[in-house]
């Protein structure tokens, strides 16, 4: 059997990519959320909401509009999938205070995902202490059968972890030039998810930090603008400056 | 030196008596500055290189100070503002020679980014009589507390190379800094000092304060300069950038001048014109090379080098364009094309700093399309026809960050200060209700939700005066100023052990030729072979390399493009048999192939070709109008050409001409639809709005405007690692939220003249309405050979991004991840 047989890789109608993790079905879609059909579940990491107010705060006036974006990608997404849980993979907000800075519009707009789904708070290193304020709960990590939703994938390797934290990234090369999307980096036994919110950067996946987090050569799943594209560890490139 | 009379009453004597002992009389534009001065008037001098210019703007300064003890002086009195750091050191020196001599008691110091900060401080403390320095410095004392009290006295502002400065955002900024030197101290003169100057009224709108009008005072013309074309025995290539064919020649050239300045259009083409001359260079001339990305030691090195006559030759890019003295220049080579007849007369002043005697040029064209346009160049020189540039609308990022730097010095009243503003030349119809929208842009970054109201960066006080809103604020500002963007650059390092620790620098490169490199390629960086060993953070690590086919990307991007001037002249020329006499008879026989197998149009049509190749079918149009108005064309004929079902694949792009191929035959299509003027609206915002030029020009904006730092750092990560998130997110969400916001405009605005040129464009489709001249033709025409040359050489960055990520996972496929 091939590896794309053995991870189950297969385009869907709709853009997104078809996976299989630890034996489960997955669905990546182009927003960069992970559908977990067996489950009901809608999973994304590292939103930072409020990062935009966090670089006002020290004096780098960028748009106070990516909590707004970021919320507005996650209704059209719960909207398409109707999950029964959205579960936040950590980081779901830029610092301990990002929560208060929050607009009332924007709140509200939680508040009205929390009303079609359970929201489950797994914390990260930004956001350590769920604000119980918020709609939902908290967890510090979170199973589902095989998988282990956590944060901050362990450092060793761990079947069925489906992580964040990395906001990892892919340069793919080819004859015509170089694409620098996000992705979600897996070998079929664990995956890091992309970072799913609006002012995120990313961390290419040749980075040090991706090292030794998987058993098998990782296959990435390029966010593109209509579809996920699937590509090889062999067609990365390092990043440039 | 036959000039005016030599004991005039303007001057005082130990002046009249300097002059003598030079065995001078002062010049009659010398006299006359000196008289505007007397008569408290703004004045352009304009006056070919070699005419005494620089003396002539301070000599008005001079002869004041000299009439007024040292303690009746309070503060700095004149202040000098060149473009180039280098030029302001260069002028302190020369002005050192006469003040010394003559005995007088005057102190002038330069003042830019490289000096020391002890000097520096001391300078505030005691203002020299004269201060030398960069319109970015001048930026900065806006920006300090003490500025009011330092210029309160000043008197006389001069801005040198003056041409160089006012059509860009740099003047803009220097035009809003003169507004507010003239509120500090109202009774300051103003001077522009240029030798190249087309349209002087434009300048002269730019530079006065207000309505006050700025007087004209002109030099001697220069005697002509000769230019010649060199005519490579008809060997002139088809196509290429590179003038290969004729290095022979060049270097025989250079061979016989006492000092040769080779000046090319871009850095790879002085690497690889350096290269060449070494391979031919028996006699071991000293031929030394200068660009923008060498370190500047090494350009420092070339430029003393140079000044003590020590070389023979220097291969160099525009760095070498504006102002210093170089000694004895007596020949200036252009390889490669002149692209604008302004550009030219400031090069060939390079050569023969006497005024007298007439500067020598040698025109070296690469390809036949070239060859036209050095002629339109020879011609233009000839007659003293340059290239204008219209005055400029000041752009409001500019303004935004003026603003913060004022609110930074002392309170202001927002009233008072657009009135002052709008005494600056590109300011001059700046509405209020743009103004506010500026102000509020700075205060709070312009966003509809008032979100950010505690995070404001310029507050009002009690009195409702505008003030920076903390120290930390403002020290940020200081560090963020100016209006020069460059783009990322890496610094390329010899690698050293097989860890690949970054040795030596070597210089700088942009970000983007990187691009096109792997690891193992070669290429010519600084006069050497190279390999790419690896790229780490922000250093390149390269390895010695004995290669003797580098790879060398990126032939064609010139980043001047044609003048609309010159390229009226080459459409002239070419339309008109009886001018090609003047041509070389490989260029005339070229012509004449064109006439025979398909068209030559007249002066105000356009050529439109279309034929079949291999399995594709291409469109060769001809307008003339420049790289830049022609990729914009090119990318909007690609969606019509789309939308009419030709299936188009691509499409290439010069100066002169643009190709685009498909899948289906064009010879149907009724060109004048094709090119109708109508493509400029909703086709042109739907594709502009996508482009990676305004996400480029939405950078460049909010850099300037200070809403984003220089270096924009996110948050270290674990790894230690700065990740970056791109400036494109922030447009893509201020573009879905906030349509309407200012940073757009202006980015719309950047994009629409710097990257795009749809102004040109616009006047392209008009000129050419109901003139475009279809032959369908079977097989490729003489003129479309250089074209399908271009194809393949260059890539088309930030686009199709997403059909490049759906080749990569065909590969994937077959990569099965073994």
């Amino acid at each position: 059997m091939s590896p794309v047989e053995a991870l189950g890789l297969r385009p869907a109608a709709d853009g997104a990519l078809e996976l299989v993790l630890a034996g489960e079905a997955a669905r990546l879609l182009p927003s960069g959320a992970l559908v977990l059909s067996a489950w009901s579940a809608l999973v994304v990491a590292d939103l930072h909401l409020e990062k935009g107010s966090a670089f006002a705060g020290r004096g780098q006036l960028l748009p106070p509009l990516d909590t707004r974006e970021t919320l507005r990608r996650l209704a059209v997404d719960a909207a398409a999938v109707a999950p029964e849980r959205i579960l936040f993979l950590g980081d779901a907000f830029h610092d301990r205070e990002a929560s208060r800075r929050m607009s009332e519009a924007d709140r509200q707009a939680l508040e009205d995902l929390g009303r079609t789904a359970d929201l489950v708070w797994i914390t990260g290193n930004h956001d350590p202490e769920p604000d119980g304020d918020l709609p939902g709960g908290a967890a510090d990590e979170v199973r589902l059968g095989a998988l282990v939703l956590r944060h901050e994938p362990l450092p060793a390797p761990a079947p069925g972890e489906i992580a964040g934290h990395l906001h990892p990234c892919a340069r793919i090369a080819t004859p015509r030039g170089a694409v620098r999307r996000r992705c979600l980096v897996t070998d079929g036994e664990r995956a890091i998810l992309p970072a799913y919110g609006a002012f995120t950067g990313g961390l290419n996946v040749l980075d040090p930090a991706f090292s030794g987090l998987f058993r098998k050569s990782p296959v990435v799943a390029a966010l593109g603008a209509q579809r996920v594209h699937a590509a090889g560890i062999r067609s990365l490139r390092p990043d440039r400056g | 030196m036959a000039d005016a009379a030599s004991d005039s009453p303007l001057l005082p004597s130990r002046f009249v008596d300097w002059f003598a002992a030079q065995g001078w009389s002062p010049r009659a534009h010398q006299l006359e500055m000196v008289a505007r001065a007397r008569a408290g008037r703004d004045a352009l001098l304009i006056a070919p290189t070699g005419g005494g210019k620089t003396l002539a703007g301070f000599l008005p300064t001079l002869v004041e100070l000299e009439a007024r003890p040292r303690s009746e002086r309070r503060g700095v009195h004149t202040l000098y503002i060149s473009p180039l750091k280098a030029l302001a050191v260069d002028v302190e020196r020369n002005l050192a020679r006469p003040i010394r001599e003559m005995g007088l008691d005057i102190t002038a110091e330069s003042r830019t980014g490289d000096t020391g900060i002890a000097r520096r401080q001391r300078q505030k403390m005691r203002p020299p009589d004269i201060l030398l320095t960069t319109p970015e410095q001048l930026a900065l004392f806006c920006a300090w507390e003490g500025s009011r009290l330092y210029f309160e006295d000043l008197a006389c502002v001069v801005i040198d190379e003056i041409h160089a400065l006012h059509a860009s955002k740099r003047g803009d900024l220097l035009a809003l800094g003169l507004a507010r030197l003239s509120a500090l101290a109202p009774g300051m003169r103003r001077i522009g000092l240029s030798a190249t100057v087309d349209d002087p009224d434009v300048i002269r709108r730019w530079m006065g304060c207000g309505d006050r009008p700025v007087d004209l005072v002109r030099g001697p013309p220069g005697a002509p300069p000769e230019v010649d074309l060199l005519l490579s025995n008809g060997r002139t290539p088809w196509a290429g950038h590179t003038a290969q064919h004729a290095m022979a020649e060049v270097y025989d050239a250079i061979r016989r001048a006492r000092t040769a300045l080779v000046f090319v259009n871009t850095r790879f083409q002085a690497e690889f014109a350096f290269q060449e001359l070494w391979k031919l260079n028996e006699e071991n001339l000293p031929i030394a090379l200068h660009h923008g990305s060498l370190a500047p030691e090494q350009r420092r090195k070339v430029e003393a080098a140079m000044v003590r006559g020590e070389l023979k030759a220097v291969v160099c890019t525009s760095t070498l364009d504006l102002g210093i003295d170089w000694g004895d220049v007596d020949l200036v080579i252009q390889l490669a094309s002149p692209k604008g007849a302004s550009r030219m007369v400031q090069r060939i002043g390079r050569a023969n700093h006497r005024l007298d005697e007439p500067s020598r040029a040698l025109f070296v064209p690469a390809n036949r399309f070239e060859t036209l346009e050095c002629q339109a160049a020879r011609e233009c020189i000839a007659e003293n026809r340059l290239d204008g540039e219209p005055l400029r609308t000041g752009a409001l990022d500019v303004l935004a960050q003026h603003l913060l730097g004022c609110a930074c010095a002392e309170p202001f009243d927002a009233a008072a200060m657009l009135t002052e503003a709008r005494t600056a030349g590109p300011y001059r119809g700046l509405s209020a209700a743009d103004f506010d929208l500026t102000l509020d842009l700075t205060a709070t970054g312009g966003y509809a939700l008032q979100a950010y109201d505690r995070f404001r960066r310029m507050v009002r006080n009690p009195e409702g005066r505008w003030c920076v809103r903390n120290g930390e604020t403002a020290r940020r500002h200081r560090l963020n100023l100016g209006a020069i963007l460059s783009p990322e650059m890496l610094s390329v390092r010899i690698a050293q052990g097989a860890r690949l620790v970054g040795g030596r620098k070597i210089g700088e490169i942009e970000e983007g030729y990187f691009e096109m490199l792997d690891p193992g390629d070669t290429f010519v960086f600084a006069g050497q072979v190279w390999s790419l060993a690896a790229i780490a953070g922000m250093d390149v690590l390269v390895r010695p390399a004995r290669d003797t086919d580098p790879k060398m990307p990126s032939w064609g991007g010139s980043k001047f493009a044609l003048s609309s001037h010159l390229a009226r002249r080459v459409r002239r020329m070419m339309s008109d048999e009886t001018a090609w006499t003047v041509l070389p008879p490989d260029v005339r026989e070229w012509l004449g192939l064109q006439r025979l197998r398909s068209r030559i149009v007249a002066e105000d049509e356009m050529l439109v070709e279309t034929f079949p190749r291999g399995r594709r079918h291409f469109l060769v149009a001809y307008p003339f109008e420049g790289r830049l108005a022609h990729t914009t064309l090119a990318m909007l004929l690609t969606r019509r050409l789309e939308r009419a079902g030709a299936q188009p694949l691509g499409f290439v792009c010069n100066d002169y001409a643009l190709a685009v191929w498909s899948l289906k035959p064009m010879d149907e299509v009724d060109m004048d639809d094709l090119f109708a003027q109508d493509m400029l609206g909703d086709d042109l915002e739907d594709w502009l709005a996508e482009s990676f030029m305004m996400k480029r020009a939405f950078k460049g904006c909010a850099i300037i405007a200070g809403l984003i730092e220089r270096r924009f750092p996110g948050e270290p990560r674990k790894s230690g690692r700065q990740v970056t998130f791109s400036t494109d997110l922030i447009y893509d969400v201020l573009r879905r939220h906030q349509p309407d916001h200012l940073l757009l405009r202006c980015a719309r605005q950047d994009a629409a003249e710097g990257m795009i040129d749809a102004a040109r464009l616009g006047d392209l489709l008009a000129r050419v309405s109901g003139r475009v001249r279809h032959v369908a033709l079977e097989r490729l025409s003489p003129f479309a050979v250089p074209m399908l040359m271009e194809i393949g050489k260059e890539r088309s960055p930030g686009q199709a991004g997403d059909a490049i990520l759906a080749e990569a996972e065909s590969e994937l496929i077959a990569e099965a991840l073994a």
